[in-house]
C-alpha cells in the first residue's frame, strides 16, 4: 500500500477515468501496467479491483502496490472472468495493441457493465500533417515509437472508433478528447477527429 | 563443504522438536495417540507475532528448507532460493517456520517411529495421512507457537497445495497463501506416476511390505527408480536436452549393465543419492497425500464454492514448462478465486527448468515473490 498516492502521478488521462468510476465499484484494468490507476481507485473510491498485465517486470510493480494483477495476454481474451462480473471494465490506451480490439471490445462488454476506453487518436492534425507533408508514420508524445517497433498496431481515428462500435451494436455513453497537454478544449468538441489528440470514452451495449 | 558460509544465507541453524500428546483424528478414520513434529525456525518473531510465514514442504522435501547444519554441509535447506536475508521470504522481516510434514523421514511422527501399542516400527501400519492431516497437525504447531494468524503460509508442489488447505480449513489464520507451482488436484497422469513409483518400491523385494525396518534392510532399489522416474517429472524435455542430449559416457557398449547415456548416469546418481536420506515408506505416503487431495471434493467438487469461504489474499505462480502442474492448473485455481472475487495475483513465469523452477533462482520469479511478500510486510508491520 502506497498511502502517498495523490491525484498528482496520475496522467489527466487517468484523472477522467478515475471520475468515471463509481465508489466501491468492481473495476477490471485491462493492459493496468505498473499498477498505478488501480491503486488510486482502491485506496480513494474503495474499488474492488483487478489488473491484467502483460509484462513481468509490471506484473511484479503492481504486487509492490498491493493490487491483484493477473500475467496475461489481452490477445488470448479475458475468458477467466465471467459475464458481467464488473462495473466498469477499463482499457486505457492499449486497444491500439492488440490484434483484434473487435473481439476485445465486445468481451469487454460482456465481463462488463460498462467499458472506458482511450486511445491516441490518429485523425488528430499533428499526426495528418506529419502523413501529409513529411510522408512519414506519424509520431508524437501518444505515439513515441517508430514503425518498425511500435506496439501500437491497429491505429484508429475517433471515426473509426465510431463507426466499429456503431456495427458491434456498442453505445457511446461519453465522449471526452484530450490535447498533447491533456486539455481540453471547446474546438475539439466542434471537430473531435481534427483536434483531439487523446480519445476517452464510456461505452456500453446497446439495448436492442 | 562450504568453508564460509553467503551471507545472504540464514547461517548455521538447529532444529526444534514439537510433542504433541493431545491424539490427532485423522481422515482415514484413524487417531494418533501423539505425535511430534520437527521444525526449523529462521528470523525473528515480533513481539506482536505478526509476522510468521509458515513454510510447507513438497514430496521429498524436509524441515530444514534453508541455512546449513554444519560448516560441512554441502547443500543448504530446499528452498535456500527464497529465504533468508534480503530474499522474497526476507528474514530480516519475516520470522519463517518449516515443520517436517507427519509421516516424515526426518524426525517428525512417521513410518519408522517405535508404534506406542506394539513397540515396533509403525511401518506399514502408518495412517495414510492426508493434506488437511498435516494442515490440522501444523495448526497446532501454530498454537504451541502462540501464532494465531500467519501473515502467510507458503509452498511449492504439495507445498502449495497445504498453503490453499490452510486458506479453506483455518481462514482467519492466515493473512496471505503463497501457491507456487501446485494444482488444484491430481490429473489421472500425475496419479499414475505416482503409482509406478509406489509399485516399484513394493516390487523391491527387500521391502517386505513396509516392515523392512524388522528385517534391517531398505528397498532402496525400488525407491531409487521411484525417485529417477520422478526426476524426469519435474524436469521439462528441453532441459534434459540442454544438459544431456544424446551424449554418451564413453562407446556404447553392446551390454545392459554399463551406463551408456549422461542421462542415466545422472538419474542413477540422482536415485542413489535420494535413498541414502529418504524412506521408502514416506516416499508412499506422501505420493497418497497428493492423490488424494481435492478440496473441491468436499464442496460438491465445486472449486469455487470450496475457496468461497476464503479470506486471504492469494498469490499464485506458474512455470511455462512445468508439465507436472502446468500453467493451466494455476489458472483453474485463479478462475475460482475470480468467481469469488478474492484477492489474488497471478504470475506465470518464462522458465525452461520444468517443475523443478520453483527452486531455481529465476529473476523474474524471484522480482515477483519478493514484491509481493514486500508487501505483505508492510501489512503485517505493528
Amino acid at each position: 500500500m502506497n498511502p502517498a498516492t495523490t491525484m498528482n502521478p496520475l496522467r489527466r488521462e487517468l484523472e477522467i477515468v478515475a471520475a468515471w468510476i463509481q465508489p466501491g465499484a468492481r473495476v477490471l484494468d485491462l493492459g493496468c501496467g505498473d499498477g498505478l490507476l488501480l491503486d488510486y481507485l482502491v485506496h480513494h473510491k474503495g474499488v474492488t479491483a483487478y489488473g491484467l498485465e502483460i509484462d513481468p517486470a509490471k506484473v511484479a510493480r503492481c504486487m509492490e502496490r498491493g493490487v491483484n494483477v493477473v500475467h496475461a495476454d489481452l490477445d488470448k481474451g479475458i475468458r477467466d472472468f465471467r459475464k458481467d462480473s464488473f462495473d466498469h471494465v477499463i482499457l486505457s490506451q492499449a486497444l491500439q495493441a492488440v490484434h483484434y480490439p473487435d473481439k476485445l471490445l465486445e468481451e469487454v462488454l460482456r465481463v462488463g457493465r460498462e467499458g472506458i476506453i482511450t486511445f491516441p487518436n490518429i485523425g488528430y492534425w499533428r499526426m495528418r500533417f506529419q502523413f501529409m507533408f513529411h510522408g512519414c508514420m506519424p509520431r508524437g508524445p501518444a505515439l513515441p515509437f517508430a514503425w518498425y517497433n511500435t506496439p501500437n498496431i491497429r491505429l484508429c481515428t475517433v471515426r473509426d472508433f465510431e463507426h466499429l462500435c456503431a456495427s458491434l451494436g456498442i453505445g457511446i455513453v461519453e465522449r471526452r478528447l484530450l490535447d498533447r497537454a491533456h486539455h481540453s478544449h471547446v474546438i475539439m468538441n466542434l471537430a473531435p477527429n481534427l483536434f483531439g489528440e487523446i480519445a476517452l470514452y464510456r461505452i456500453q451495449r446497446e439495448v436492442a | 563443504m562450504v568453508s564460509k558460509l553467503p551471507a545472504d544465507s540464514v547461517g548455521l541453524v538447529t532444529q526444534h522438536k514439537a510433542i504433541f500428546e493431545e491424539p490427532l483424528s485423522l481422515d482415514c478414520g484413524r487417531t494418533l495417540p501423539r505425535y511430534e513434529l520437527v521444525y526449523e525456525t529462521y528470523g525473528t518473531l515480533n513481539r506482536e507475532r505478526t509476522n510468521a510465514i509458515l513454510v510447507c514442504h513438497a514430496l521429498s522435501g524436509s524441515h530444514h528448507a534453508a541455512g546449513y547444519h554444519s560448516e560441512h554441509d554441502r547443500k543448504p535447506g530446499w528452498w535456500e532460493t527464497c529465504i533468508g536475508p534480503g530474499k522474497p521470504l526476507d528474514t530480516n522481516r519475516f520470522f519463517i517456520v518449516c515443520a517436517n510434514n507427519l509421516g516424515g523421514c526426518h524426525g517428525s511422527t512417521g513410518p519408522a517411529t517405535t508404534n506406542p501399542d506394539t513397540g515396533k516400527p509403525y511401518g506399514d501400519d502408518f495412517p495414510v495421512v492426508t493434506v488437511k492431516d498435516w494442515v490440522r497437525s501444523q495448526a497446532r504447531l501454530a498454537d504451541q507457537l502462540e501464532i494465531k494468524q500467519w501473515a502467510a503460509v507458503a509452498g511449492g508442489s504439495l507445498g502449495g497445495m497445504q498453503a490453499m488447505q490452510w486458506a479453506i480449513d483455518f481462514p482467519q489464520r492466515l493473512r496471505h497463501a503463497i501457491v507456487i507451482a501446485a494444482a488444484p488436484k491430481l490429473s489421472a497422469q500425475n496419479i499414475g506416476f505416482n503409482e509406478v513409483a509406489r509399485q516399484a518400491i513394493m516390487a523391491d523385494p527387500e521391502f517386505h511390505g513396509g516392515r523392512y525396518y524388522d528385517h534391517d534392510v531398505s528397498p532402496r532399489r525400488g525407491l531409487a527408480v521411484a525417485r529417477m522416474l520422478g526426476h524426469i517429472t519435474y524436469l521439462s524435455d528441453d532441459a534434459m536436452r540442454a544438459k544431456f542430449g544424446r551424449d554418451l559416457r564413453g562407446k556404447m557398449s553392446y551390454d545392459f549393465d554399463e551406463v551408456d547415456f549422461q542421462v542415466e548416469s545422472y538419474l542413477r546418481y540422482q536415485g542413489q543419492q535420494f535413498v541414502q536420506g529418504f524412506d521408502a515408506n514416506t516416499y508412499m505416503l506422501m505420493t497418497k497425500a497428493l492423490d488424494y487431495f481435492d478440496p473441491a471434493a468436499d464442496y460438491g467438487d465445486d472449486l469455487s464454492t470450496a475457496l468461497a469461504g476464503i479470506e486471504c489474499g492469494t498469490l499464485l505462480i506458474s512455470f511455462s514448462s512445468d508439465w507436472r502442474f502446468a500453467p493451466e492448473r494455476s489458472v483453474e485455481i485463479l478462475r475460482a478465486l475470480l468467481d469469488n472475487e478474492k484477492p489474488v495475483s497471478y504470475l506465470e513465469v518464462e522458465a525452461t527448468q520444468g517443475h523443478d523452477a520453483f527452486l531455481m533462482p529465476i529473476p523474474r520469479y524471484i522480482e515477483a515473490f519478493s514484491a509481493y511478500m514486500g508487501n505483505v510486510a508492510r501489512e503485517c508491520a505493528p
